[in-house]
């Protein structure tokens, strides 16, 4: 398997990233039970930045380690979401051109429908139908869940994601083309 | 704004589930979590608890140093199963096919034996993975954790990647910590006081240098990897790897004959739920 | 002593290290970094590369290591040898079994969870047996003295004893090239030393070929090094012994600051020559220069005393325990800040430097105690209200840095405290302009310098009108240009009125700008006096893993008949000098 030192540290240290974030950073968002998370927004961005491995991977460990330490138990239907999620995700890495400078709203676009992808099939469709599987909740239960998990992610990710993947763009900018005024 | 940054981690004791190597622990988590997940079997399930609950006691591990966890986990569980009731009060119907009526709050919210008992099912499923859990949260030493993956199949670049993790876990909250005041100071405010708009603008305040001061500590990291040779071989050795002991195969073996015992209770009659409701 | 001629006599026999013809040019940049360098290091030297930040010289480290070109591309012409093969032809690990890399940055090299697998992490890639690696990480952890800590985790060790594990973590490879990049630059000034001297006994026991990056020039010169290599806009201006060099006055042209003394003694008209041995002071004959040093001396009274102005933030007998009944990280701590006063924190690491920090911001509460602000008790209010009072600035500004273009960042706090755009937009220029950044006002944060970034987030906490400026670190990473640059603005914030608290264990910027220093070790507050004055006093600079200036060694020395007086006269030439 060849996979590069960076992309391993990228899953390390962001799927600890992932955690804080997921823990500490997000805001309820008015309707009960969903938050804007700005950890999914960060997935997102690692995704795009890192690829889907990495994605996918951050994803599964991240939230492994949030499920773990808080709840003491592990809902493995919900990691698989992530990290399908931010597997789904980086496969838009080769469609949206962060590392050059060359970032505009064609990559922004394209990010986004990936993202929105993502979130649909991941929170509307997989979790709720791994839920039944498993779980054997009610249908209509999991699907308003997942429906509402899948908007909530989908909203932040649109909003704080873009941001990230906006400034992450302007680091990689060379300061050539400016003057002072 | 969340500031309490405790954490479930592990509790070095002397006992002798602290002294099974990592990799039996995590192979007795996999496989239990695995088999709480495909059962319902009632039965399967209890047996699954009490037997985690022995071991918790063999493990010397006191509820009070677990106690914020069970609390989190008994509350979410108590709502999860309000809204399972509230969706769908005939779930229970469903499944078992029968229908013993105790009372009714309205004509849609009926109380059936079935539900009850699909109800406690539910819960039982949830919380019977919480003992195990917690023990191999509390019991392996974070050090172990890496070369067990590696052990047990992942590929030792991924298994390394979760060692990443624990150990710059700390670090990545303190720096949360750090920046999070820093920009309190400056007028963050994530709590119901600010408005919508203020309080997104406050998350990216504090995400954004947390991400980015991240991104820095990638290269540096990787760097210092590169310069040790990290990747040049296709495996690696593990300074914290133990040898496996009688104990660690007499534990595995016996696991793996109780989950493959435990699945099949569960699937013997074509259905994983146990129905006492069964006209015999 | 005649290493010139030493050399020349060996250098046939094995090279280290050869640069010949050797350019690079990064891939994202227009001109090269490294011009036509032809550099040769012998196996068994003590070599110091030195140069301002942006000089080449941790370039030339990455040359060396192997992270050019295995991370960092680029076009390269010319060759470089490591014991003698071309590493054109070696990847980066093959190079790392001769070449170690002490890192910077002593946290982002520890990988390991604990000290026993972070040295081990190079065998554990080699593939190694579990009992040969427990037994050769055991030795080499005993070579330098970190045996006993094997199973402690990074998070409960100091700065100093990170590097040694950092320094085992490369040894236990048995390289025999070893290269420092920075390595002086988290450590506070005593163990800076000892640093020095470990990496002395490291050579003399291995034999290795040592490589320091470094621009702190006096700090590296605490142990013998056979030589200086001076490096300038990516090419090597001068490579020569240290008594050479500091003779020949070249370092200030080229910003980095030489030893004191050598500064002190030219300032007194001495002229510095080869013979006097000018790399360390110890091999110096100075008493002849008494009368010299005697007669430029005007008498000077120290600084110590308050400053005229109203008291702006006072500590009445603080404590602070994390748990009730716990340690104390602060004990009794007393002292006041009076407005218009440009004052340092100092201690070393873990003395409770940076508990105070966060008591003065309100992040955390005392256990016991008064802070004051203004006058009034501090301990109803919230850490929003006294950013009014007290505004802190961070060590690294990217963990405040949030925004993309520079106007946001510096009006992201007027904006929450939702002030009308107009205004915000009146204060946010003037903040620039104060912090000479009015220029760049339309430019994305990412495309400053450091540096350019520091005075970003001071002019973001400026705008919010602070009477005190808390800065932690504001110098660290910096070199003697850019530390200056800061200071000197620092300055100019004072003469406009604005007190400034820092927080350092930089001694230079003790001595220079502060006016007074408060000095904690293990909680206590150890001294409350002028700079000069605790770094002349070996009581508080041991406890406080301070380093006795050596302007004060050399009055000593020298036998002049009031040292604080000589320091005092130094400090104020110097001040003169610069403006």
């Amino acid at each position: 398997m060849k996979i590069n030192t960076r992309t391993i540290v990228a899953i390390g240290i962001g799927s600890a990233v992932f955690y804080v974030l997921n823990r500490f950073v997000s805001i309820p968002s008015g309707i009960p039970n969903t938050s804007i998370n700005t950890a999914y927004a960060f997935l997102a961005f690692m995704s795009t930045v890192f690829g889907p491995l990495a994605g996918a991977l951050i994803g599964f460990i991240g939230h492994t380690l949030t499920d773990a330490t808080m709840y003491g138990s592990v809902w493995w239907s919900w990691v698989v979401v992530s990290a399908f999620v931010g597997c789904a995700v980086g496969l838009c890495q080769n469609k949206v051109n962060v590392e050059d400078g060359d970032f505009n709203s064609k990559d922004l676009l394209f990010f986004n429908l990936y993202q929105i992808a993502a979130n649909i099939i991941g929170w509307g469709v997989l979790a709720p139908v791994l839920d039944i599987l498993i779980y054997k909740e009610p249908a209509d239960k999991v699907f308003l869940q997942g429906l509402t998990a899948g908007a909530a992610n989908l909203i932040t990710v649109a909003i704080l994601g873009s941001v990230f993947l906006t400034l992450y763009a302007k680091t990689r900018t060379s300061a050539g083309s400016l003057s002072k005024e | 704004m969340a500031t309490s940054t405790k954490i479930l981690s592990y509790i070095p004791r002397e006992t002798p589930v602290h002294r099974l190597c990592g990799a039996t622990k995590l192979i007795v988590f996999l496989v239990w979590t695995i088999v709480c997940m495909l059962s319902y079997n009632t039965f399967v399930l209890l047996g699954a608890l009490v037997f985690g609950i022995i071991v918790f006691r063999l493990a010397k591990i006191k509820v009070s140093e677990v106690r914020f966890v069970l609390i989190t986990i008994l509350v979410f569980l108590t709502l999860n199963t309000i809204a399972i009731y509230i969706f769908s009060p005939e779930e229970g119907v469903k499944i078992y096919g029968t229908r013993h009526e105790l009372f009714r709050f309205s004509s849609r919210y009926t109380v059936t034996q079935e539900q009850l008992f699909y109800l406690f099912n539910v819960m039982l499923k949830y919380f019977t993975v919480v003992p195990i859990a917690l023990l191999f949260i509390v019991t392996t030493d974070p050090s172990e954790f890496a070369s067990s993956l590696n052990r047990i199949g992942v590929p030792y670049k991924i298994s390394y990647a979760v060692a990443i993790t624990l150990r710059y876990l700390a670090d990545v909250q303190s720096d949360y910590v750090e920046i999070s005041q820093a920009q309190q100071a400056r007028g963050v405010d994530l709590s119901r006081k600010a408005p919508l708009k203020k309080r997104i603008s406050g998350l990216i305040g504090i995400a954004v240098p947390l991400i980015f001061s991240s991104l820095d500590h990638i290269d540096l990291v990787s760097n210092a990897m590169d310069l040790r040779g990290f990747g040049k071989n296709n495996k690696r050795t593990w300074y914290s790897e133990r040898p496996f002991s009688r104990a660690d195969y007499i534990v595995i073996a016996v696991t793996i004959i109780a989950g493959a015992m435990a699945l099949y209770v569960t699937f013997r009659n074509g259905s994983r739920f146990y129905n006492p409701f069964l006209p015999k | 002593m005649f290493f010139g001629v030493s050399c020349f006599i060996f250098m046939d026999i094995t090279t280290a290290v050869e640069f010949r013809n050797f350019t690079f040019q990064y891939r994202a940049q227009s001109a090269p970094t490294l011009y036509d360098i032809n550099l040769t290091i012998n196996k068994g030297e003590k070599v110091m590369i030195a140069g301002p930040s942006g000089s080449g010289k941790s370039t030339i480290g990455h040359c060396i290591n192997g992270l050019i070109p295995h991370y960092y591309k680029g076009a390269i012409t010319g060759k470089l040898l490591v014991d003698g093969q071309d590493t054109a032809e070696m990847d980066i690990f093959s190079l790392s079994r001769h070449v170690g890399t002490v890192l910077q940055d002593s946290d982002g090299q520890f990988v390991g969870l604990t000290v026993g697998e972070d040295v081990a992490f190079a065998l554990e890639n080699d593939m190694i047996a579990l009992p040969e690696m427990k037994q050769k990480v055991l030795k080499t952890t005993q070579t330098v003295a970190m045996d006993p800590f094997l199973k402690s985790h990074p998070q409960e060790l100091s700065g100093g004893q990170k590097q040694r594990v950092a320094l085992a973590g490369v040894m236990v490879d048995d390289v025999d090239i070893l290269l420092f990049d920075e390595p002086l630059a988290n450590l506070d000034p005593a163990t800076g030393k000892s640093a020095i001297e470990l990496i002395d006994e490291t050579r003399k026991q291995s034999g290795a070929t040592i490589i320091v990056i470094e621009h702190r020039l006096e700090d590296v010169l605490w142990r013998k090094m056979d030589r200086i290599i001076l490096m300038d806009e990516g090419r090597i201006i001068c490579d020569n012994t240290p008594d050479e060099i500091l003779s020949s006055g070249i370092l200030r042209r080229y910003g980095i600051r030489e030893p004191l003394y050598v500064t002190a003694l030219s300032y007194a008209g001495v002229k510095i020559t080869p013979e006097m041995h000018p790399e360390s002071l110890n091999s110096m004959e100075v008493s002849d220069y008494r009368d010299v040093l005697m007669n430029r001396e005007k008498q000077i009274t120290p600084v110590s005393q308050p400053s005229p102005g109203s008291e702006i933030l006072s500590f009445r007998n603080v404590s602070f325990s994390y748990d009730e009944g716990g340690r104390k990280i602060l004990d009794n701590i007393s002292f006041s800040i009076r407005r218009g006063e440009m004052s340092a924190i100092a201690g070393k690491n873990g003395a409770g430097k940076s508990t105070l920090c966060k008591l003065i911001c309100g992040f955390i509460q005392p256990s016991a105690g008064q802070i004051m602000l203004n006058g009034a008790d501090a301990s109803g209010q919230s850490i929003y209200e006294r950013a009014q009072t007290v505004g802190y600035v961070m060590q690294n500004p990217n963990q405040m840095i949030c925004k993309a273009m520079i106007r946001e960042e510096v009006g992201y706090g007027l904006y929450l405290r939702g002030v009308q755009q107009d205004e915000i937009d009146k204060r946010v220029d003037a903040a620039l302009k104060t912090c000479g950044l009015y220029p760049f006002r339309n430019w994305p944060v990412s495309a400053l310098s450091y540096g350019q970034k520091k005075r970003v987030t001071i002019a973001s906490i400026l705008v919010m009108e602070p009477d005190l400026l808390l800065l932690d670190e504001p110098t660290a990473g910096q070199d003697f240009r850019h530390y200056t640059e800061i200071m000197t603005f620092l300055q100019e914030l004072q003469s406009q009125g604005i007190t400034i608290l820092m927080v350092t264990h930089d001694m230079h910027l003790m001595l220079e700008y502060a006016r007074r220093s408060i000095v904690l070790a293990d909680g206590k507050l150890i001294c409350d006096d002028s700079a000069a004055r605790v770094l002349s006093d070996p009581d508080v600079i041991e406890r406080a893993n301070l380093k006795e200036t050596s302007l004060f060694t050399l009055a000593q020395k020298a036998g002049l008949d009031d040292p604080l007086n000589f320091i005092e006269n130094f400090i104020s030439h110097e001040k003169e000098l610069r403006s």
